[in-house]
């Protein structure tokens, strides 16, 4: 019964993940004229890894944080290639680019849910 | 969920749609005269802002992310004065006060507000092809 203890394995969560980003930089788009607006994305390496740099120990309390603040979740700061005088980091041009890149991401993760599904169907069936 | 960039994208049609209203305002009172200065009519200038916290929505679905008009403000740009002792408007001393659009900036700013309109109708139209593939799951 191996097939059906975790079915979908890793894009289940990918799927959702995917998401998210296209939302992040469609949110960058619609901001893309916003004055002081910060371009955000999310760094996926970190987050399907699981790495997040531990805090370093501290004994007291009026030690400093360091590390990632908590709850940050890879989100990060897009640093732009130049940057202009009303403080907006929205670049559309890369924007436009990482929203195709990610939405042909996603694709490729429902791709790999269908084949997922077809097969289990196709070995409850007997086929 | 894919729904919430429809409601991203959606809030910044609007943005860009009242941007665009103010430029249609403005190009359409550009020949406008007043008969004193502070009559005169001023371009008037969105200023964008985004939606980050809890308190920038209106009740419904959550569009954080979004971006919405926080003001509009007149531009500071001097008026312009020109003697016209012949309009009914002109002060005693035959002068009228124009109003301080300029044309070009104008044009710029409906260029670029069309372009982030179609940029967001391009994010739209590839969020609901997404969400058509995803239902079409079921049938995998």
């Amino acid at each position: 019964m191996k097939l059906l203890e975790n079915p979908f394995g890793i894009h289940e969560k990918a799927v959702s993940l995917r998401n998210e980003r296209m939302e992040l930089i469609s949110a960058n788009i619609a901001n893309a004229d916003t004055p002081h607006f910060r371009a955000k994305d999310l760094d996926f390496q970190k987050i399907l890894s699981g790495l997040n740099p531990s805090p370093m120990a501290s004994t007291n309390f009026r030690h400093f944080e360091t590390g990632e603040p908590e709850g940050a979740n890879g989100l990060v700061f897009r640093t732009p290639y130049s940057s202009s005088v009303d403080g907006n980091t929205v670049e559309i041009n890369v924007e436009q680019a990482a929203y195709g890149e990610a939405a042909v991401q996603y694709q490729a993760t429902l791709q790999f849910l269908e084949s997922r599904i077809s097969s289990i169907r196709k070995s409850l069936r007997g086929e | 969920m894919l729904k919430n960039i429809f409601g991203i994208a959606g809030t910044a049609l609007n943005a860009q749609t009242i941007r665009m209203n103010t430029t249609a305002s403005n190009l359409a009172n550009a020949g406008s005269v007043a008969p004193t200065e502070d009559e005169a009519f001023r371009a008037k200038r969105p200023i964008f802002r985004a939606l980050v916290d809890q308190a920038d929505l209106n009740a419904g679905f959550s569009k954080l992310g979004g971006v919405k008009v926080k003001e509009i403000i007149d531009s500071t740009e001097p008026v312009r004065q020109v003697h016209d002792p012949g309009n009914p408007e002109a002060d005693e001393d035959g002068f009228v006060y124009l109003s301080n659009v300029n044309e070009v900036t104008e044009m710029v700013e409906m260029v670029a507000a069309s372009r982030s309109f179609q940029n967001n109708v391009e994010v739209v139209t590839t969020a609901k092809q997404l969400m058509m593939r995803t239902l079409e799951i079921i049938k995998a």
